[in-house]
């Protein structure tokens, strides 16, 4: 592979355009670079940032491969600028074993445009009863970092703790999809105004603060190491701030749609607004910026999840519940937090590449943009603007949210050790 | 008026036009030998029932034959909906049979709201006969009707709406249309039927119904689901009707001229008592007579009347 340079790119943003050379996958050189025998890649002043790591995708392989395969979701996440995502585990067959975590490791080396982790299942069969081999599947060949129930909470205090305890020989992280599950029977919207009025049973913010609260103290008292997924409530936020002061080792991420939509769009019934958690409300909307911006949530995962037609064309109660986002998380992101003013491009950096990889304990991605450091890149071009059309996305699904919407910053390119994974592949 | 979706969609006017064309199809049909209006002749009307109804389909069959419209019975027990066949695939095939109008009863809130978006290519309307807890709007007009045939006017009078407000489609109908129609609504429950959000909508609320009795023009009973007596939301059946239960007692507290409603089916001994439900204060069956009159104007606003509409 012939070194690859990138002419005139701003790294975080900031400062005059440089260029930066990349050679066998590594940062070569940052500066006024002139050198022959390589590719060119025009930055035109975008931004330059290390590539982007999602916590939570769901690809569907195995299982639904009628609505992502870890190729598609590989594609849909280079494109959205990723060069890292972990693979939920509630496919069918469920990842609570080493068979399957294996599997998807494989497929996605396979595909190579992303690095592809397999999270394994807490308990097996997601059922809450039981761990799973976290340790078996932990030091296999596809070296799980994250555990999670994704889609189900672990909801039995004593395994929860038992798994936040054994996680720690391990060095592993428990994700916790908090949702209390006798207080979310047949629960379809945010428990509030909206879900009053159009008559779907109420999902109430405090179902969620009540684990993540439980989750903490369990935590610290385990001294173990604790993530909370897609949180939505604002009482979630308060509780994270007041966890993290007394040294609770608690990280926790929000969703693209979770900055973005309220529950005002449900007036319309279309189950493509369904998620879970539910859209909230606009102040739960703001309570999360701003949980963003003060690092009391640590980063932006996707929770990308793609649905069937036929999943989501019926009426609302069955519907699935979920979204894609991986090709949209950027520009929700710019919308939401930069143009609002509430962080940087060092701030995206820190919440879609940086904190993630520490999270999960990736040591290869969200580094640093220096000399020596892997090229695990992406470049985007702050200006421009694009129309989001499920069709046109790279998963098999289309079940966007943002169906139409203008959205500001564009992936022009995202490079994996070096490699152009998406966008303009130079001649 | 293409679809009757949700009374939050009717105005005061648009909801007396519906209350005066049902009075004047009722007049029209008094005394009659043969109660049957050409109307509707060579227009196809499809009941498609996803859960078990006796009045209200019934009101809607006799509605549509009254005006000779063609009327089918789908249910979701004898149709292909009983082999997996989705909502959206069966409305297509009933558009592409010929039906003129789906009126739809669904356990899912919103059902009606979707179906009117797969039928609009089709151009058939669609009646919500009830979606989940949502609403159920033909049962607000009819109450409405038979509030504004009783009492005169609906217009600034006090009108409580007792029980299960949380799960029910008629209280969300009823405070849209009454709201409209100028009426002063109490809703009357313990807190764990009423939900999170009520605060917000156009509506007093009250856990006591003896305080409110005295100033009450007409009091509206919710029949209370077996499914809820079971579901902790109130400690027993008994002490329900103990605070809630509308006796001969409280009906002495109510105003000579106030009437009692209740949308069906009863369950006497609970939340109303036999004597209260038999007396001449009751206007129960009223409802259901005026439920035919107030479907048959419906159809009318939705199938005869497009020209004047559009």
């Amino acid at each position: 592979m012939r070194p690859l340079l990138l002419k005139g790119v701003r790294p975080y943003g900031e400062g005059d355009p440089v260029d930066v050379l990349i050679r066998d996958g590594v940062i070569a050189e940052i500066g006024s670079v002139t050198a022959d025998d390589v590719e060119v890649v025009e930055g035109s002043g975008a931004v330059l940032l290390p590539g982007f790591v999602d916590l939570h995708t769901h690809l569907r392989e195995p299982g639904r491969e009628d609505t992502e395969t870890i190729e598609t979701g590989s594609k849909a996440a280079a494109l959205g600028g990723y060069t890292a995502v972990f693979a939920m585990a509630n496919t069918d067959p469920i990842a609570d074993n080493a068979v399957i975590v294996e599997h998807v490791r494989r497929r996605g080396v396979e595909v190579g445009l992303v690095d592809v982790h397999p999270v394994g299942a807490v308990t097996v069969g997601l059922k809450g009863e039981k761990l799973a081999e976290l340790g078996t599947m932990a030091k296999s060949a596809a070296n799980v970092r994250v555990f999670s129930d994704d889609g189900h909470c672990v909801h039995d205090p004593l395994i929860m703790r038992r798994a936040l305890e054994y996680s720690k020989a391990l060095d592993v992280v428990i994700a916790q999809h908090a949702e209390e599950p006798r207080l979310t029977v047949g629960a379809q919207a945010h428990e509030g105004e909206q879900a009053a009025r159009l008559g779907l049973q109420g999902w109430p913010a405090a179902a969620e603060e009540s684990i993540v609260a439980r989750d903490c103290l369990l935590a610290l008292h385990a001294e173990a190491k604790l993530h909370i997924c897609h949180v939505s409530t604002t009482g979630t936020a308060d509780v994270l701030k007041w966890a993290k002061a007394r040294g609770t080792n608690v990280s926790a991420e929000v969703t693209p749609h979770h900055l973005l939509l309220t529950d005002d769009r449900l007036s319309t019934y279309d189950p493509v607004n369904k998620v879970n958690p539910p859209l909230r409300t606009g102040t739960d909307v703001q309570a999360l910026r701003q949980a963003l911006a003060d690092g009391v949530i640590d980063c932006v995962a996707t929770d990308h999840a793609p649905h069937a037609v036929q999943d989501k064309d019926c009426e609302w109660a069955a519907a699935r519940p979920g979204m894609l986002g991986l090709q949209t998380a950027l520009s929700v992101v710019v919308e939401t937090m930069v143009k609002t003013g509430l962080l940087d491009w060092r701030g995206v950096a820190r919440v879609m590449s940086e904190r993630p990889a520490e999270i999960a304990g990736l040591p290869d991605h969200g580094r640093p943009i220096e000399v020596g450091e892997p090229a695990n890149l992406v470049l985007v071009d702050p200006d421009a603007t694009w129309t989001v059309r499920g069709a046109e996305l790279a998963s098999v699904a289309g079940n966007t949210p943002f169906e139409g919407m203008e959205l500001p910053g564009v992936v022009t390119a995202t490079l994996l050790r070096g490699r152009v994974t998406a966008g303009r592949i130079p001649a | 008026m293409k679809h009757l979706l949700s009374t939050e969609d009717l105005d005061r006017a648009a909801a007396t036009s519906i209350l005066d064309t049902a009075d004047n199809l009722k007049r029209a049909l008094l005394g009659r030998e043969v109660r049957k209006l050409p109307t509707l002749r060579g227009r196809t009307v499809i009941t498609l029932f996803y859960e078990n109804s006796t009045r209200t389909r019934v009101s809607f069959e006799i509605a549509g034959k009254w005006m000779s419209a063609d009327v089918i019975n789908v249910s979701a027990g004898g149709s292909s909906v009983s082999k997996g066949e989705s909502l959206r695939d069966t409305a297509l095939t009933l558009a592409a049979a010929g039906a003129d109008c789906v009126i739809v009863r669904h356990p899912a809130s919103g059902a009606a709201h979707r179906l009117a978006g797969w039928l609009s290519a089709a151009g058939t309307s669609v009646v919500n006969a009830g979606d989940g807890m949502h609403e159920h709007p033909t049962q607000a007009l009819l109450d409405a009707a038979t509030l504004r045939e009783r009492l005169g006017s609906i217009e600034g009078r006090r009108i409580a709406i007792v029980g299960d407000v949380l799960h029910s489609r008629v209280v969300r109908s009823n405070v849209h249309l009454l709201a409209a129609l100028g009426a002063d609504v109490v809703l009357v429950a313990p807190p764990t039927l009423l939900p999170v959000g009520v605060q917000n909508w156009p509506v007093t609320v009250s856990h006591e119904l003896d305080a409110e009795l005295p100033s009450l023009d007409a009091v509206m009973l919710l029949r209370v689901q077996a499914e809820r007596m079971h579901g902790g939301f109130f400690p027993s059946a008994r002490e329900y009707s103990i605070a809630y239960g509308l006796n001969e007692n409280r009906l002495g507290l109510m105003p000579e001229h106030a009437v009692v409603l209740h949308p069906g089916p009863m369950l006497r001994g609970m939340e109303i008592a036999s004597a209260v439900a038999d007396s001449p204060r009751a206007a129960i069956t009223d409802q259901v007579r005026n439920g035919v009159h107030l479907r048959m104007a419906v159809l009318y606003h939705l199938l005869a009347h497009e020209e004047e509409n559009s």
